[in-house]
């Protein structure tokens, strides 16, 4: 049993956090505030291979492993939770499926492409009426010779409004409830593919996301990923990934309030002297530096258990459950030790906890992680 | 990261496992209800390598590691809290004299508590006004020829009422931190007098007592390490306490959450199991959760104590986030049993009670924070 970071995990994190000093980190107020997507940074993610880090080299990945993934996931969100969504979301809902479930030919479009970083990716399951219940969707893909026609729409789709491709789950068969959910992947300049404007939100603004519709949008039956009838497990298992990569921006995002915090907390003076040797705010300092560890570990935990290819469906979901909760503790600590500048758009901590909210509904709402999680208690 | 066990790790946490099963726990409640302090458990502890986990082979220790040890202490804990702080402090004392012991002390010593011959070993730093603030302690020792005369009094000592050894602190110079020594004490030695036995909230087959030094003369050849450098002992041996108290609030915990779910399937309401309802369901899910969490601390911990890094600041995160876990875990437990978590034929207040005292002993809380907090600061001023 050991808890050290190896060689090329020490130097992943070395050179993420370089990274995000130099490129997330002074811009990341300014993209919050214009809701500016990081296009820039987001081509320069892809150039260092961190669009596509656990993916195979000959797929056009990194070929590294998914707690390299997770460390390089913390640092980004660390500079720029709206950078680390896109990433995460191009990582572990897009390219990660594919790599499992996609065929050779599938590989060779849809994912190099996206892993190098050159295009970008997006993972259509939520619907208007179908969120963390994802049997009830109601968009459809009719067979009509070799091609399938999709109708219906897609909501909070984060990448969407940039995507080029989404990996897209529709009902082939609703009599069979979650056996006839089917994904396909599509490109979306495909005929009949429609976006709306990207939603207005209260955090991660520099990540854009929108509602589309499919109106008899005609896929071949060659794009469908997986097998059909087989939707709904790419989606959980996509899903057990995609959660570690929340979890890891959930860390990263509590840390850089937690570090702005600590940082402050030297410099404010109150009542004669700064304001960390007062132990109401060394309390508050131990408990966010405690449960950032505690975290760290659990998301570890299921990073490790996924390079080893072992079921990790509940470490992942107590991963980014209690990340998710924790990063909004620590975030709202962080700004009531920095008082009312806190609460001042002239700090970032106001930002970090609208970026952590998300964290608890995105990619499994904390009650559905409850859900995932107790029923293994009682199972046996 | 590597969660993976040894099969040194695997042995000793099975046979603590098996051991905690067949012997510990069918006795739990009785020890609780009648005070009953386990002296044939420890006993056989003893020749199952538990008294000494982390202590070289040739003092009679497992030599397994601090992972083991954490390991077996959990597995102890989850069948009772009260055997297991016997072990804890135990291992705890040996640590100490083989850390900073000379040799003969060490042979003298150790083998007596790896073999259960000493039967246990005692601690004894805390003082009636003197518990996170152990510079304040009254208690002294002054040369006299060839021994040391100790006069003063200790408070809450664990098992002091049956240690064969007592590990023990007093002034030798200064004031404060400064000029503190420590000291190895048998049992019987004239002088050393023990108090009465306290009654307590729970960990009640744990013997706490004060101890009272009426010029106890102790050879000089019984200093333990270099005079004057008793803080820093008591602090190194806390450490790795920490670890010690960490593990065992996780088997407290890990009991807890086994009782809730056997109880959530068995109990029924409105027509289904309890474990049907989302309410329950919830606090499973946060308790396996908060259980996990604590987990990976107290063995990354033990980790990296095993790995001789730096680590006094996850052995504070671990034992201040297991203790507090433990009693969230505790408490949501009696409250998914009802009345039945409130009355002793269920297990879940004993639990309850056990647990509570973690968050105090071997450093409050509070005390843990403040490590916390200043290993924080520390290492953002680098």
């Amino acid at each position: 049993m050991n808890f050290e970071l190896t060689d090329v995990q020490r130097e992943i994190q070395r050179m993420t956090r370089e990274f995000a000093a130099r490129e997330l980190i002074p811009n990341a107020r300014r993209w919050d505030e214009e809701h500016a997507f990081p296009t820039e940074a987001v081509k320069q993610l892809g150039e260092l291979g961190l669009m596509g880090v656990a993916v195979p080299t000959e797929q056009g990945g990194a070929g590294l492993d998914n707690v390299c993934y997770a460390i390089a996931m913390e640092e980004i969100s660390r500079g720029c939770a709206s950078t680390g969504v896109i990433m995460s979301v191009n990582n572990s809902l897009y390219c990660d499926p594919i790599a499992k479930f996609g065929t050779d030919a599938q590989k060779e479009q849809f994912l190099a492409p996206f892993a190098s970083g050159q295009k970008l990716g997006c993972f259509g399951l939520t619907e208007p009426e179908a969120g963390s219940d994802a049997a009830a969707q109601q968009t459809t893909a009719v067979r009509d010779g070799d091609h399938y026609v999709i109708n219906g729409s897609k909501n909070w789709i984060t990448n969407g409004p940039k995507a080029d491709a989404i990996v897209l789950f529709t009902m082939t068969d609703k009599s069979k409830g979650n056996r006839g959910i089917t994904a396909f992947i599509v490109p979306t300049d495909t005929k009949g593919f429609i976006r709306a404007e990207p939603d207005r939100k209260m955090g991660i603004t520099g990540a854009h996301s929108c509602t589309m519709f499919f109106e008899d949008m005609r896929v071949p039956a060659a794009n469908i990923l997986g097998k059909e009838g087989e939707g709904f497990k790419v989606a959980m298992s996509t899903l057990d990934g995609g959660r570690i990569g929340i979890a890891a921006q959930a860390l990263g995002i509590a840390r850089a309030a937690f570090e702005e915090a600590v940082r402050y907390s030297g410099e404010r003076k109150t009542f004669g002297k700064p304001i960390r040797e007062h132990q109401a705010i060394q309390f508050m300092i131990a408990d966010m530096a405690t449960e950032l560890d505690a975290g760290r570990l659990l998301v570890h935990q299921a990073a490790t258990l996924k390079d080893k290819g072992v079921r990790h469906s509940v470490e992942s979901a107590m991963a980014k459950l209690y990340c998710s909760e924790m990063s909004n503790r620590v975030t709202n600590k962080a700004l009531q030790i920095h008082g009312g500048m806190g609460y001042s758009k002239e700090m970032d901590v106001e930002r970090h906890l609208r970026d952590a909210r998300i964290t608890e509904i995105y990619e499994g709402t904390s009650e559905i992680q409850r859900i995932v999680i107790s029923a293994n208690v009682l199972k046996d | 990261m590597d969660l993976e066990l040894n099969d040194t790790q695997r042995l000793i946490r099975d046979t603590a496992r098996n051991f905690a099963r067949e012997k510990v726990a069918p006795t739990a409640r009785q020890r609780d209800r009648e005070e009953l302090f386990p002296v044939e458990l420890l006993r056989e502890m003893a020749g199952l390598g538990l008294m000494g986990v982390n202590l070289p082979a040739a003092y009679g220790g497992a030599e397994a590691g601090t992972v083991a040890y954490a390991l077996a202490l959990m597995e102890i804990a989850e069948a009772c809290a009260s055997t297991a702080v016997t072990m804890a402090v135990t291992n705890m004392c040996g640590e100490l004299i083989n850390a900073t012991g000379n040799d003969a002390q060490r042979e003298r010593y150790l083998p007596r508590l790896t073999s259960g011959e000493a039967l246990c070993g005692a601690f004894a730093l805390s003082e009636s006004h003197a518990g996170s603030d152990a510079g304040a302690m009254r208690t002294t020792a002054v040369r006299k020829g060839d021994t040391w005369v100790i006069n003063g009094s200790k408070q809450w000592i664990s098992h002091g009422s049956h240690a064969g050894i007592f590990v023990v602190w007093a002034r030798t110079s200064g004031e404060g931190n400064r000029g503190l020594s420590t000291f190895l004490v048998e049992a019987g030695a004239p002088g050393l007098v023990v108090g009465r036995h306290e009654e307590k909230m729970g960990l009640r087959g744990s013997s706490t007592v004060a101890l009272t030094f009426e010029d106890l003369e102790v050879p000089a050849d019984q200093l333990l390490g270099v005079q004057g450098e008793g803080f820093k002992y008591a602090m190194m041996a806390l450490n790795g306490g920490r670890i010690g108290i960490g593990s065992q609030a996780v088997g407290v915990a890990r009991a807890a959450l086994a009782a809730s779910v056997q109880y959530a399937k068995d109990r029924q309401a409105f027509g289904q199991p309890i474990g049907e309802f989302g309410a329950i369901r919830e606090f499973l899910a946060n308790m396996k959760l908060d259980l996990s969490a604590a987990e990976l601390l107290v063995l990354r911990a033990a980790a990296l104590k095993e790995q001789k890094q730096p680590f006094a600041r996850e052995a504070s995160m671990a034992k201040l986030f297991a203790s507090e876990m433990s009693e969230r875990v505790c408490d949501r437990a009696i409250q998914i049993h009802g009345g039945y978590g409130y009355i002793d034929e269920f297990p879940v207040e004993r639990l309850y009670r056990d647990a509570r005292v973690q968050q105090i002993y071997e450093g409050t809380s509070e005390i843990q924070r403040l490590v916390i907090a200043r290993e924080t600061f520390r290492a953002f001023a680098d």
